[in-house]
């Protein structure tokens, strides 16, 4: 066991040697570098016009899509394109990583049949991410599409992340912006253009997060929805809205859940703070109903007959901050689920309810922090943290009962960026804690490492 | 298992710490990528890495407008080597001003693939031109013209648009810009820039906007100045300046926008002129050609 141990360790070390004269290598042959992914290859720009680093969006590509993937140069409809022209990119991760599952319950091998222990489960080896087919430009001048077909890896079944036509500019204003079909909703951090991959850090705690294993809502955040937006903006964008409303199966085809719907507002302000660039706050407030039973046909729930409505919300306000190439986003969300959806209750059985419930409240705090060295080289660190501040069941004991802390660090780079693709090595270490959710109500911490080849093409 | 989070952790570390002390020797540029000091100013040295970020691919790595994109780009590029600029407000044949390179940059060139950069900051757009002016030895043995004297724009009468029409006639406009300031004019065809490639007339017709700006103040610049490498000259030795308004209102009435011009041209009736002596009358519509 303990050779096995160190043979896991000493493999371990040899990889990030090679990873560390890899990266050495990499920027040993540093250049003038270059993107020209695919809209960039539209309109012969790199893609550092648009991103500080792919694929976070700088402040000239955030008027560029809200703009509806234009320029509004004279050159955004589909005409002024060559005809071999494909607004098609794509984008995949190799990676190899390692992940930590602490204090999970495990059949004891000495005794099966026995009470279950508590085991940390590592694992690591060589992965994939999904692959993302990412379409989009324009239909005509003012109609621009966004099409994102995505394959999982595994077991090869494809996915519509995003399926959208916007209609741009309605009477030639930017303030009148209409997109319907399936769509992120618009937040104050892109889950869709996410500067770390890792199992634990590859998500936001604020859009997922959920106080109690019993909880039913699967409303999330950073899941693209089904919907319409009405999105307005200023001419320097420094004033955006969105207001959408949105089918409440969380982005899901078919209707088979309830039907009713979610509504979403979004309002910031961005403003000129000197030298250090350009600062924006924001606020934003999504809520909704979902069922809580379902009609049934011989004991199985129907589909799309989703009853007994319960509402829930996600409030937030948040500020953007630049210090030349330091920027820091701090996010405060407040969210609530109603007490049939936090107790996994149906509305029409009250009498089931535990004792003592009670509907969810939770805080969130998000920080997250980049340091664009240039468009080839970034660093990221985050701090997430939730706080549930009124458990599904009163006087529930620990109080801090599922409260979580994630903390990201990792940095990208990009050794070429040359036209038509975009390379980026990316390293990344996750961890999480949640406060006494193992099976014997100790803390469990999950960690991620991850490194890989993220490229576009 | 406490060994291997911490070798990881420590790796990382050490990693982020190498490569950032590795590439800080590297003198950077906020917002754009970093590069070698040479003989820069902080502003020079900034609009460089930002030339790098959001202009390389098109005007290419020496300014020349040899882009990797600019096979495909039509009209091409601008060659900053050769410091000649189309948009200024200074007499023709001198250097711009920085505000105007700026201006250019903010407002970007319509009918061409150069976008507006307003979503960047002013003092970005600023380096940038610092930048871009290291590109031609012109910026250190020349200064820039002195910028042209607009007076102040004039009440619009049906005798000011009247008198336009006349200048549009008399000044030969039409040759490039026909009869109607549709671009088709007889010798619209002939039109070339001053590296001897293609180029067309403006079409009145197309949209609100020009080269180089959208206001009436815009308009007249552009007549007075001339555009620079390109065959539309300068009428300031031609055009009285408050003649000049007299044609800025009559081309108004051209364009697809309500304007008192247009509607004042509607009340007197005017029809495109019918050039006196022109060889050959343009076609009606320019998309037939």
């Amino acid at each position: 066991m303990q050779m096995g141990f160190l043979n896991k360790r000493s493999a371990g070390s040899c990889f990030l040697f090679a990873a560390l004269v890899l990266t050495l290598f990499v920027l040993a042959d540093s250049g003038t570098a270059y993107a020209i992914p695919a809209f960039a290859r539209k309109y012969g720009l790199p893609c550092s016009a648009c991103h500080e680093a792919w694929p976070k969006l700088n402040s000239f590509g955030q008027t560029f899509k809200d703009n509806g993937y234009q320029l509004m140069n004279d050159r955004d409809a589909p005409i002024w394109q060559n005809p071999s022209y494909w607004p098609v990119a794509m984008r995949i991760t190799p990676h190899w990583h390692y992940e930590s599952a602490g204090r999970q319950s495990v059949d004891n091998p000495a005794d099966p049949a026995g009470p279950q222990i508590e085991k940390t489960i590592n694992t690591s080896g060589f992965d994939l991410t999904g692959i993302d087919i990412l379409t989009g430009g324009t239909l005509a001048k003012n109609i621009s599409f966004l099409l994102v077909p995505s394959i999982d890896p595994g077991d090869g079944t494809v996915g519509f992340e995003s399926a959208n036509v916007r209609f741009d500019n309605i009477h030639g204003s930017p303030w009148l912006n209409v997109k319907f079909g399936k769509f992120e909703l618009d937040g104050p951090l892109s889950e869709k253009r996410m500067m770390s991959f890792s199992n634990v850090g590859g998500a936001y705690l604020f859009f997922h997060f959920l106080p109690a294993v019993t909880d039913t809502n699967d409303f999330t955040f950073g899941e693209n929805q089904l919907g319409v937006e009405w999105m307005g903006h200023s001419l320097n964008d420094h004033t955006r809205f969105a207001i959408s409303m949105v089918s409440s199966t969380n982005g899901n085809l078919g209707l088979v859940g309830g039907r009713s719907y979610d509504g979403h507002i979004h309002i910031s302000q961005g403003f000129m703070a000197g030298k250090l660039g350009l600062q924006r706050v924001g606020a934003y407030f999504a809520s909704g109903l979902r069922p809580t039973f379902f009609l049934q046909s011989a004991g199985a729930d129907l589909p799309g007959t989703g009853q007994g409505n319960r509402s829930f919300y996600r409030a937030g306000a948040y500020g953007s901050l630049y210090l030349g190439r330091f920027d820091v986003t701090g996010v405060f969300q407040r969210a609530s689920d109603n007490v049939f959806l936090a107790n996994g209750v149906p509305a029409n059985d009250a009498g089931s309810l535990p004792a003592g419930a009670q509907g969810v409240l939770w805080n969130t705090g998000t920080f997250e922090a980049h340091y664009t060295y240039s468009p080839k080289l970034f660093f990221l660190v985050r701090y997430e943290l939730a706080r549930i501040t009124r458990q599904p069941v009163a006087g529930l004991s620990p109080s801090d009962l599922g409260n979580a802390d994630v903390i990201t660090v990792g940095y990208r780079y990009y050794p070429f960026m040359h036209s038509r693709a975009g390379l980026a090595w990316h390293q990344e270490f996750a961890t999480e804690l949640t406060r006494h959710t193992s099976g014997s109500g100790l803390d469990q911490r999950t960690s991620s490492y991850f490194m890989g080849l993220d490229f576009a093409f | 298992m406490q060994a291997i989070h911490k070798t990881i952790f420590l790796s990382m570390l050490l990693l982020g710490l190498g490569l950032g002390v590795g590439v800080a020797q590297n003198a950077g540029a906020s917002s754009g990528y970093p590069t070698s000091k040479n003989d820069f100013t902080h502003s020079e040295q900034r609009g460089h890495g930002l030339y790098l970020r959001y202009c390389v691919g098109c005007h290419g790595d020496l300014g020349d407008g040899e882009g990797e994109n600019a096979p495909y780009i039509d009209p091409k590029p601008r060659n900053f080597a050769l410091a000649i600029f189309r948009c200024r407000s200074t007499p023709t044949g001198t250097l711009p001003t920085d505000q105007d390179l700026e201006d250019s940059v903010e407002r970007g060139l319509v009918n061409s693939n150069m976008p507006s950069w307003r979503p960047t900051m002013p003092y970005d757009r600023k380096d940038l031109v610092a930048y871009i002016k290291t590109f031609s030895p012109r910026w250190k043995t020349e200064k820039p013209g002195t910028p042209i004297e607009i007076p102040a724009e004039p009440e619009v009468t049906p005798e000011r648009v009247k008198a336009g029409e006349t200048l549009f006639q008399k000044l030969e406009c039409w040759k490039c810009h026909g009869v109607e300031g549709r671009g088709n004019g007889p010798s619209a065809d002939t039109l070339t820039d001053d590296q001897n490639r293609p180029i067309k007339a403006f079409n009145f017709h197309d949209g609100t906007r020009f080269k180089c700006g959208s206001t009436d103040r815009d308009l007249y610049k552009i007549f007075m100045t001339g555009l620079d490498g390109s065959p539309m000259p300068s009428f300031v030795d031609n055009v009285k300046p408050d003649e000049a308004w007299d044609l800025v209102f009559y081309l108004r009435t051209l364009q697809p926008m309500k304007t008192k011009a247009k509607m004042i041209a509607k009340q007197l009736g005017l029809r495109p002129i019918n050039p006196a002596g022109a060889s050959a009358q343009p076609p009606a519509n320019p998309e037939n050609k």
